[in-house]
């Protein structure tokens, strides 16, 4: 496996925490901008403004040859991870030099060679796929730790439990990462569940579990080092990461459900400000260091805008590869089989 | 060696397991219990609980782990009591197995095999006996193996176990003890090809799965009336083998698409649509669908058997097109 970026878990100091979150909001920032420049492929942009200590600090407790899915909120988890922000930006673009060729589009983003089994427009699509990555896992001895990174709405869907009760059953080494922000699109989670203290429902099923405040990223880092260190030696585990999403649930929603003063004390919770004023409080680095990171963190992701532009659709002779494996016959586009059938005397 | 359907399934897993070890077996009742059909009996004892995996009462997450086994390196056989369950597993057939190597660009495949059984024979309800090979034959990207005869259900099964991309592999669970005399180590007829069951100048069968059977019983009956049928076994549906049915259409001029699946936007009306298109001039008469009809099945034997194609029904409806 090569990285194109060092895996974050190397070094989980808070300066490189910082910078790992800082790279995620700059970059959920230039989607918005590509959006709004009428850039993007797809209408369906959920942005992860607010979360970024679960993607950054669940990401650097992984390993090299560990595998994931995530939800359709998952941007920031996949650049946390290591990837590439101008191919993971060409993608959202529908772009060629997009991780998938511009087929997946911010909802289907994959790479295999990060580990990244694809991130899934339904919600809990992605769960049971690490059951099975576990099951892989163990059965071919890889080391391997397979994570699925979901949205407190997947808590409602029965494939969660049906795949955390595998996972206990089999002792498999897989994580269940519950990014709440505490919204399922505009149903706060509240009001989709009596029992909002949702690390209980794993242990119930027998896995370790456990509920971190999102706000400070350290925090966030060391339980998930606990939660994906334990399901590696055969005790699988279930870590919910509580934070506020900061926008809409996607780019045009402008949340007409929750009030001014609910999301003025959410973003209050911001994890990059909050790692940001501990840096400067403990002395570690000043201000004036801090802006110059951000400022090559913004160039870094202002490029890749500019590389998206630039770069070509998939051409119209793609439509039909890959439904099949390369050796099959690609399906017969139907304007050949019209000409076929239209053209007899 | 003479041996059942249900012997043919489990050698062909037996033997697909002796020479990969990546294959693995899951689903409920397969290890202790020895699958609900008795398919997998004495897997576990030969091969261990590891690779034969009895799990919970999930549909959604048998096949869901057997997608994320498949693409991180086993090549799962998930097993699906009835395929009346499909249902439950829908979102991880269609919009995950289905979609992964196209929606990430090729990147990766699902190479594993969902077997399951089907069909109308066993007063089993309306919620155990339905044909829904439709439902996965609509959906690209899933490949489908329907098995009439003891032969394939042996070769298809160890052919899907090598293909790359995900497979349906529906049996009849009114075949599992027929009996056929065959020779496993004989060549086999290659994936993706239909099998000309019998030739005949007068009319074209074209079936699948147990209506096989009955659209040969017909032909016999059909030709003590002096017409000779050609009957065609798809094998799998998809690939669709069109090639194999173009040349006989247009020789005989005269179609029956046979299937047990229910009549309305099924595999017969497909097949209808596509002869008609294709072989239109070709054609003496429409082509004729005899088809499971548009009802639930009972658990009466007598509303059961007469609510899908029997050799009678076959029989009469191709003597008409020649009364």
């Amino acid at each position: 496996m090569t990285l194109q970026h060092p895996i974050p878990g190397s070094n989980t100091d808070l300066h490189r925490l910082y910078q790992e979150m800082r790279r995620v909001r700059s970059f959920e920032e230039r989607v918005g901008e590509l959006f709004v420049r009428g850039q993007t492929a797809g209408s369906m942009l959920h942005l992860s403004i607010g979360e970024e200590s679960a993607a950054v600090g669940v990401c650097a407790a992984m390993q090299p040859q560990d595998t994931f899915t995530t939800h359709h909120r998952g941007h920031g988890i996949f650049l946390a991870r290591g990837a590439d922000p101008a191919r993971m930006m060409a993608e959202i673009g529908g772009k060629e030099a997009g991780y998938c060729h511009g087929k997946g589009g911010s909802m289907h983003i994959a790479d295999m060679g990060l580990g990244h089994l694809g991130a899934n427009a339904i919600v809990g699509g992605g769960i049971p796929t690490v059951v099975g990555a576990g099951l892989a896992a163990r059965h071919k001895k890889t080391g391997a730790v397979s994570v699925a990174f979901f949205g407190d709405g997947a808590t409602g869907q029965g494939i969660l439990y049906e795949s955390m009760n595998m996972a206990a059953l089999w002792g498999l080494p897989v994580v269940f990462c519950c990014i709440n922000n505490q919204y399922g699109m505009g149903t706060r989670i509240d009001q989709a569940t009596a029992n909002t203290r949702l690390h209980e429902r794993a242990q119930a099923f027998g896995l370790n579990g456990e509920t971190v405040d999102g706000l400070d990223v350290e925090s966030v880092a060391a339980a998930a080092r606990r939660i994906v260190d334990a399901a590696r030696a055969g005790k699988p585990g279930f870590l919910a990461v509580d934070c506020y999403r900061f926008y809409g649930h996607a780019r045009k929603d402008k949340s007409p459900y929750r009030d001014a003063a609910e999301e003025d004390a959410g973003r209050q919770k911001d994890p990059v400000a909050h790692a940001r004023a501990r840096l400067i409080a403990a002395g570690l680095v000043t201000a004036a260091d801090l802006d110059a990171l951000d400022a090559a963190i913004d160039a870094e992701m202002d490029a890749t805008i500019d590389f998206t532009i630039a770069q070509a659709e998939p051409p119209l002779s793609s439509m039909f590869r890959d439904v099949y494996d390369p050796s099959e016959p690609e399906p017969e586009p139907v304007r050949t089989r019209l000409d076929r059938v239209l053209a007899r005397e | 060696m003479e041996m059942t359907y249900r012997d043919a399934l489990r050698q062909a897993l037996a033997d697909a397991m002796r020479d990969d070890p990546d294959v693995v077996i899951m689903g409920e009742e397969v290890g202790r219990y020895g699958g609900a059909y008795g398919v997998t009996k004495d897997l576990i004892r030969d091969f261990g609980p590891d690779r034969v995996i009895d799990t919970p009462i999930s549909e959604p997450a048998i096949v869901g782990a057997a997608v994320g086994a498949a693409m991180t390196g086993l090549r799962p056989v998930a097993e699906l009591m009835y395929v009346d369950f499909i249902g439950m597993t829908m979102d991880q057939l269609a919009n995950q197995a289905a979609k992964i190597r196209y929606m990430f660009g090729g990147q990766i495949g699902v190479p594993m095999v969902l077997r399951t059984q089907g069909g109308t024979g066993r007063s089993a309800g309306a919620q155990h006996s339905q044909s829904l090979e439709a439902y996965v034959m609509h959906t690209p990207g899933l490949r489908l193996a329907m098995p009439a005869t003891v032969a394939d259900a042996y070769h298809l099964l160890r052919q899907a176990l090598t293909k790359p991309d995900p497979v349906v592999f529906i049996e009849h669970k009114a075949l599992y003890t027929m009996k056929e005399d065959v020779d496993l180590s004989a060549p086999a007829l290659e994936w993706g090809k239909a099998a000309v069951r019998r030739t005949g100048d007068d009319l074209v069968i074209v079936t699948y799965s147990r209506q096989l059977h009955y659209a040969l019983d017909a032909a016999k009956t059909l030709s003590a009336q002096g017409i000779e049928a050609t009957v065609i076994d798809l094998r799998t549906l998809n690939p669709l083998d069109f090639e194999t049915i173009r040349p006989h259409v247009e020789r005989v001029g005269r179609v029956m698409v046979v299937s047990e699946g229910a009549m309305t936007c099924g595999v017969a009306a497909e097949l209808a649509a596509r002869i008609t298109e294709e072989c239109f001039d070709f054609l003496h008469d429409p082509v004729i669908r005899v088809a499971g009809e548009d009802i639930p099945i009972s658990v009466s034997t007598q509303l059961e058997s007469g609510s899908v194609p029997g050799p009678k029904l076959i029989a009469e409806t191709a003597g008409r097109l020649f009364a």
